[in-house]
This record gives structure tokens, sequence and C-alpha cells, in this order.
């Protein structure tokens, strides 16, 4: 035994799905006490070596020792048991059921052979207030945002007594402040002696919170490294495999766009609003401009999203398209006014797993010619093969089931969807999460580029340091209240902050 | 037969090896004990044979299985198509004989074709406009919905024939039980007319992959502007006019309208044979798949008749068969067969 204070050790591990080798002699070594980042592009095997190890998949070769000593899973419901808790990268609650039934299921305080429902709601209240959470949790998952969704599965994993904790892209919609609060507990776990794995595609996290870093690519191990001998940059080149000059940066005066307010107003709304989700507020979005949405988790920004794409019905407000004033009765109406909005919730709202990757891509655009104007397999191929390459997406073919496809490549084809679609005014809420550093740059400059075309974009995000990159005007919420407006001369993270900030000093 | 070549170079191939290996095996059954199953006679320019039977036989079932196909790719369900097959019956008998169950058995006057057909189609077409308006539009549970006109529905072809077995002789009907044509039977032809049709509407228009994708993804259908409610009323629609034409192919074949019998249990056999043919609840659709499903179902039906085998097992032993199918279907089944195969043998080793 190399290192005494191993607790899991994974040796020559490989894994071959049909047309991929997802993961190819990969050695990883966890220890106790240790925060370990598991880092690499879309598609390098990060989330498929967890599965392996939880049991959700078989693996080909290798082995894999807990404490020294072989183990394998043989279900995903034998991990827990052994002590290792996971936070899975696609969030697997069960919608129709309570926050509190999702965090204990399975594992249900009883009382006289009957669950004992009192205590299972004040224990569930109790654990969230670990993330400083606040909700109701007797209400379905399934009515909350997918940010608390996801805090809800960490919960879960939480709450179990686990010596080894996995978390794949926990933070992937979460803002700063949340993961703030997640870092405070990791640490503290970190000081019981628990072992976690960490994945993100954020960088500056990695460098807060991790102690060793594993990068993977194209399922194969590149290095281990401790995070004090690892800058930023050697990491960057390690994952991408060249060197950080040719890594495609968002191109410089991005919100030249943005200048476009004396061009024509696309969508004016006034004092548009909500009960429960929004105040009213007022917006213009002009042709050919990007409008960044920044503000805290549930500061209504979503709801702002489905609001103009008319998910949610307005109750008071009123709207103007092109200076005519219309009604957003439903997203086909705001379809049919040039609208479209690709949505946070890429599991339900977004991908449909069992159809093909192009079909996936071309769905949009082709429920926008209609039924009876089929695209030619040549036009779709065309599409496709075009959108494959410029987001670098990870397939073995355009026929390839989308549900089989990495988390970040799969929110690269819903991306790749609406861009395609080519609508006047696009609503992106949340467009590159999960999306590793390389794709990201190549994302916000396809946006970029359409707008200097003359769409329209709402971009909504919660790293703030995108947002600042791709708008030209960007506004702020607060609580659900629209409270400032900053022009491009003002746009920077700490004006952004204060607006963020002075609002709650109130 | 529809051929679409997208459907050879996907997992759509994969998906068929399995209910063509089921229906090999019962081909070679039959080879083996009924002698001269593969004969094939032409007699005077018609062609004959076990085959040619089981075709025309299974043109039904055929029939509403393509319907039942699209309708289960949108993640519904038609209970009522033996009841519409049971209406289309009784009401095409009725119009040849509009008197017979008064005690009249002068024809009057002879119905034109085109009245014969066309009434009992139109309200099979009202038929799943009813069952898609309730799915699409109230939002009752497919299963439900559907229940509603099995079993109202064959009460109604029960008054609509008084309960009475309506028996006729109308020549140009006839022809589209016991006809022929182009040496075919022409509920075969019948068969792969709309095998055609229903290739070029789902395959050449957008209209496959929407119905695919409204079922497997309702939500995010909804976000592309896909107009599900319409796309699963015409569904239902569509699947209701198969069980009308296959309720005229079997009302023209015996010459009579059994509001009792005709299309019974039928409803079941088609949803077995869309199931057998991988079609997924909710998803990708085949209905070549369905096609194989519905053969499967009608070779073993005549060859448990031709067998000899007691009427009363008859149903046991499909349910048997089927089972067995759908259990080799099942990767989750056909693992736990390889694993313990696995086990066994390095266990021996
Ligand atoms: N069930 C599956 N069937 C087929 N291929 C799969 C399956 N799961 C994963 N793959 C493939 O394995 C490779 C690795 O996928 P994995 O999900 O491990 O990537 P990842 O590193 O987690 O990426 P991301 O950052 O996008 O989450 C990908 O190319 C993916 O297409
Ligand atoms: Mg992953």
């Amino acid at each position: 035994m190399p290192t005494t204070d191993a607790i899991l050790e994974v040796r020559g591990l490989s894994k071959t799905f049909p047309g991929v080798k997802a993961l190819q002699d990969v050695d990883f070594t966890l220890k106790k006490g240790e925060i370990h980042a598991l880092m690499g592009q879309n598609g390098a095997g990060k989330s498929t070596l967890i599965k392996v190890i939880t049991g959700l998949y078989k693996k080909d070769g290798g082995e894999m020792l807990l404490d020294g000593k072989p183990f394998e899973c043989d279900s995903p419901e034998e991990a827990p048991k052994i002590g290792i808790s996971t936070v899975y990268q696609e969030v697997n609650l069960i919608p129709n059921l309570s926050v509190a039934e999702n965090i204990y299921l399975g594992r249900q305080p009883m009382r006289f052979g009957a669950i004992d429902w009192k205590t299972l709601n004040r224990n569930a209240a109790e654990a969230i207030k670990k993330l400083d959470l606040d909700i109701d949790v007797t209400q379905p998952v399934s009515s909350y945002s997918i940010a608390i969704q996801q805090l809800v599965a960490i919960t879960r994993a939480l709450d179990v007594k686990a010596r080894i904790l996995i978390l794949d892209e926990p933070t992937s919609s979460l803002d700063a402040a949340e993961t703030a609060r997640l870092f405070d507990v990791l640490r503290k776990l970190k000081s019981e002696g628990i072992g976690i794995v960490f994945v993100t595609h954020f960088l500056g996290q990695v460098y807060d919170i991790s102690d060793v870093i594993t990068v993977l690519r194209n399922g194969r191990l590149v290095g281990v490294k401790s995070v004090d001998e690892l800058p930023r940059l050697a990491l960057i080149e390690m994952m991408l495999g060249k060197s950080a000059d040719e890594v495609e940066c968002v191109e410089k005066g991005a919100g030249e766009a943005g200048d476009a307010v004396d061009a024509e107003c696309f969508l004016r709304v006034q004092g548009l609003g909500r009960r429960g989700a929004i105040r009213p507020f007022d917006m213009e979005i002009h042709k050919g401009e990007v409008l960044g949405l920044a503000g805290l988790l549930g500061s209504g920004r979503t709801e702002i999203a489905r609001l103009l794409f008319g998910v949610d019905k307005a109750q008071e407000g009123r709207i103007f398209v092109k200076g005519q004033e219309a009604r957003l009765t439903s997203p086909r109406k705001a379809i049919s006014l040039g609208f479209a909005l690709c949505p946070e919730d890429r599991k339900s709202e977004g991908i449909i797993a069992d159809l093909t990757v192009r079909e996936n891509i071309v769905l949009a655009l082709q429920a926008r010619t209609g039924i009876f104007r089929r695209l030619s397999p040549k036009k779709q191929e065309e599409i496709v093969d075009r959108y494959i390459k410029a987001l670098d997406i990870k397939t073995s073919s355009p026929e390839q089931k989308v549900g089989d496809l990495s988390g970040g490549n799969q929110q690269k084809v819903i991306v790749a969807r609406w861009l395609a679609s080519n609508p006047d005014f696009l609503i992106l809420d949340e467009p590159t999460r999960g999306i590793d550093v390389g794709a990201k740059a190549e994302i916000e400059n396809l946006i970029l580029h359409l707008s200097r075309e003359g769409m329209a974009v709402l971009f909504i995000s919660s790293e703030l340091a995108e947002v600042i990159e791709c708008s030209g005007r960007v506004a702020v919420l607060r609580d659900r209240v629209k409270v400032a407006e900053l022009p491009r001369e003002a746009i920077n993270e700490s004006n952004i902050m204060k607006a963020i900030a002075q609002t709650e000093g109130q | 037969m529809s051929f679409n070549p997208a459907c050879l170079k996907n997992e759509n191939l994969g998906k068929l090896v399995w209910p063509l290996v089921a229906l090999f095996a019962i081909v070679v059954f039959n080879v083996i004990f009924t002698p001269g199953f593969f004969n094939l006679e032409i007699k005077d320019g018609r062609l004959f044979g076990s085959l040619i039977d089981i075709l025309n036989r299974g043109a039904p079932v055929m029939l509403v299985s393509i319907g039942m196909t699209v309708v289960y790719a949108t993640g519904g369900i038609d209970l009522s198509v033996g009841a519409v097959i049971a209406i289309a019956g009784a009401v095409a008998a009725t119009i040849i004989r509009p008197d017979y169950v008064k005690g009249v058995i002068e024809y009057g006057e002879m119905a034109p074709l085109v009245t014969v057909i066309g009434v009992p189609l139109l309200l099979a077409l009202l038929a799943g406009l009813w069952n898609g308006a309730l799915v699409a539009y109230v939002g009752i549970q497919p299963i439900i919905a559907t229940l509603i006109l099995m079993v109202a529905g064959r009460g109604i072809a029960q008054l609509i024939t008084e309960g009475k077995i309506v028996v006729f002789i109308h020549e140009p009907f006839q022809f589209i039980g016991g006809g022929f044509l182009l040496g075919l039977p022409v509920p075969i032809v019948i068969v792969a007319v709309m095998l055609l049709v229903t290739y070029l509407l789902t395959r050449k228009t957008a209209l496959g992959l929407f119905i695919e994708a409204v079922g497997a993804n309702p939500k995010a259908s909804q976000y592309m502007g896909i107009r599900a409610q319409l796309i699963k009323i015409a569904t239902y629609m569509f699947c209701a006019l198969c069980a009308g034409i296959a309720g005229l192919i079997i009302c023209s074949d015996i010459k009579a309208a059994d509001a009792n019998n005709a299309g019974l249990f039928l409803e079941l056999d088609a949803i077995a044979a869309v199931i057998i043919g991988g079609t997924m609840w909710g998803g990708r659709f085949t209905v070549a798949g369905s096609m194989i499903g519905a053969l499967i179902i009608q070779t073993l039906t005549t060859t448990i008749l031709t067998r000899g085998i007691a009427p009363e097992v008859t149903l046991v032993f499909k349910a048997l068969v089927i089972i067995c199918v759908a259990l080799i279907q099942s990767e989750a089944f056909r693992k736990i067969l390889t694993g313990r195969l696995a086990k066994t043998e390095a266990g021996q080793s």
C-alpha cells in the first residue's frame, strides 16, 4: 500500500460504451480529509468514473479498492451503505415528491410501522438549513428552481453518514453566495476526515477549495497535481491538451453590438409583473443588442424569462414588439412573434433524450418551418455538422442518442438548437451551464456574432464574469425586483455587486 | 411494405432483431408441423397459400396496429379500436339493409358504395376526434378516456343492429373483404396502401419527428412551439380511421355485421403488436416493428387454429408467447440471463 490514508483507490479502470472509450486505464486516489477536484473537458469521462465507482455502470476492467480492500457496487443503492454518498450531475430527485420525502427517500424515520411524517418534515427543515436554504419542505421539488433542486440533492447526500462524498458539478447552477455556503460545509466535512470528490468547470472554485487535482482527457488520465504546484494556465493546458494561447477567448469589444441603443427597439416592456414571481418592471431590448440579467439565486431572472416567453402569464403590464402591442398568452404566441427561449432546466424542458443529436438540433427550426416543409436531409446535415464543429460537441455520430452524451455536451446540443432556429429575440437562461472553459468562449462568440447580425438577446447567467463579457447593458435583479440597469460603460463586477447589495441595505 | 432507409442505419434495426427472431421461430415451427406451409399457388391469376392466408386474416390487426403505433408514440393508448370496428361494421350493414332489423327482408334501393364506405369511416373519424379531444383538451388519462368509448361504443353498435346479426349481400362492398386486386386479396392491398400513406405522412413530413418529440418530452416540445394538442388529436383520429377500415374489411368478409364479436379483443392484439415491435410509450416509433408484431400474433392465432388447440387455451397460449417476446426484448432481462449464465460458467470452470 503506497499511502496509508487512502480511502478510495482506483487502478487501471476502463469502461467502453458502443463507439466510445469513456475510460481507459484510469488511476484515481482519494485520501482522508482531502478535497479532490476531478477536471476535464466535456466528455472527458468524469461522470463515467463516478458512476462506475458508485455502481451505476459496470466496469470493463481494472480494480477499485475501499480502505485497501477490493469492492464493487452492484447497484447505486449499495454505495451509500458502504459510505459513499453521491450527488449526480443530472439532479435525480423525484419531481412529484416533497422536498422532505426526497431527502429521506429510502431512509424515512418510522414510528409504529408507519412513516413518521412530523419527524421527517422537521428533520428535513433542519437539514436544509445547513445550506441556509429557507423553503417549505412539504412542497413538491418540481415547484422549485433547478438551483434549489440542486441544493436539495446536495442536502440529501450530506445527510448520509458517509466517509466519501462525491459531488458531480454541484455548483453548475448556484450563484457565488450559495457556492460559498456549500464550501463552508465542505470544509467542515473535510476537517472531520471525509474524503470529497468535486467536479466543476469553474476554475476559480477549484483553486478556492480543493487540495489535489486529477485531470482526465478523452477518457485517459493526464495527471495528478496538488493545487499549489499547478497554476491556472498549466491546468487549462492539461485539460485541453494544447497551449493556453490557442484557446479561443471572447472577442473584445463584445458590447459593440450593444451600442445598438439607437437601433430599432425590438421589445419594450412596461410595468410587467406577476405576483410571487416578479414585481412590475420596465425593460427595453434593441435589435442586435445583448441585455444581461444579473442577480442572485431566486432574484427573479428565470421568472422574467418565463413571463417574456408566455410560459407564465403576466398579471399586469404591457408588452410592445416592434412598436406593436402584443399579448403573450402562450409560448406558441411568443414563438410566432419571433421569440425563443433556451430554458434553464435541460433535463425536463430541454433535451429529448431518446432522439438523436441531429433531431434535437433541428427540431426548433423544423417546428418554425412547419410540419409539411420538412428540412431536407442535406440541409439538416449541414446545420448539424456546422454546430457540432462550432461548439465542439463530442458525439460518436449525429445519429447518437442525446441521452448518451455527457452533461456538458447535452447542454451544447440545446444551445445549438436555439441558435440554429435563428429567432429575432433569443432568451438564454443559463446557456453555459456545465460547459467547459473552451466551449464556453465558443458559445459566447456565437451569441455575439448572431447579435451583430441583428438578433436581440436576453442573456441570463449566474456567472458574473460571463454576463460582463457578453452584455451591452446589464439589468440587475434582487428579490424579484429590478433594481438597476447599467449602461455599457458602467458594467463591471463591483458596480453589479453594488447594485445587488444596495437594496439589501434598505 | 414501407421502406425507411434510416431504420436500416441506426438502433432501429437492432430493435427489430428480436421480434424477427420470434417471428422466424414461429414460422419454423409451422414449416415443420404444417405440411405445405410455404406453398403458393396461382389460380386464375390469384395467389393462394398459407402465407397469403395469414396476411389476409391479419389485415385487421395490422391496420389497427399502424394506428395504435402513432397513438402509443405520443404517450397515449387507444382501447376503443375494437368498439370502433363494431360500429363501422354495424353502420355499413345498416346502410345496406336499413330495415332488416325491423324484419323487412327486401333490400330496397341498393346503396352506393361511396355511402357504405364513407359514412362508417366518417363516424370512425368522429370517434377519434372524441378520444383525442378528451385526451388533449380535457386532459383525461388516455387509458380512461378511450375506455369510455370502448365500453359505450360496442353498446352503440348493438343499438344500431338492435342486437341482431345483420347479414347482407352487396357485391361491390364484398370486394373489400373478399376480392382480389393485382392477384392479391384486397385486404392485403389495403394494408400496403395504408403503410405507404403512413410512411409518407410521418417520414416525408416532419410529423413523425413531432409525434416522437411530443411523446418523449411534452414540455420541451411546447417550448419549441410544436402543437402537441393538434398532433395528439390527429393521431387518435388516424387510429380510429384505421380501426374503421378494419371494421369494414371484417364486415365485408363475413357479409354480416356482428356487433357483439366484431373486433373483440383486437385492441389487445394491436397493443401487443406495437409493444413487441419495439415502439416506446412516448417516443420512438417503428411501424415496421408493429407489422412484425402483428404478423407474430396472427401467425400464432392461425397456428393455434390449424393445430387444433382448444380455443379456451388460445388466449393463455398467446399470452405466453407475448410474455416471452417482451422478455427477450427487455435489456434488463437479457442482462440477468447472460449474467446468470456467465456466473454458472465461471462457477463450473
Ligand atoms: N450511457 C452512455 N452510453 C454511451 N456513451 C456514453 C454514456 N455515458 C457516457 N458516454 C460517453 O462517454 C464519454 C464520457 O462521458 P462523461 O459523462 O463521463 O463526461 P464528463 O467528463 O462527465 O463530461 P461533462 O463535463 O460534459 O459532464 C462521452 O463521450 C459520452 O458520450
Ligand atoms: Mg459529467
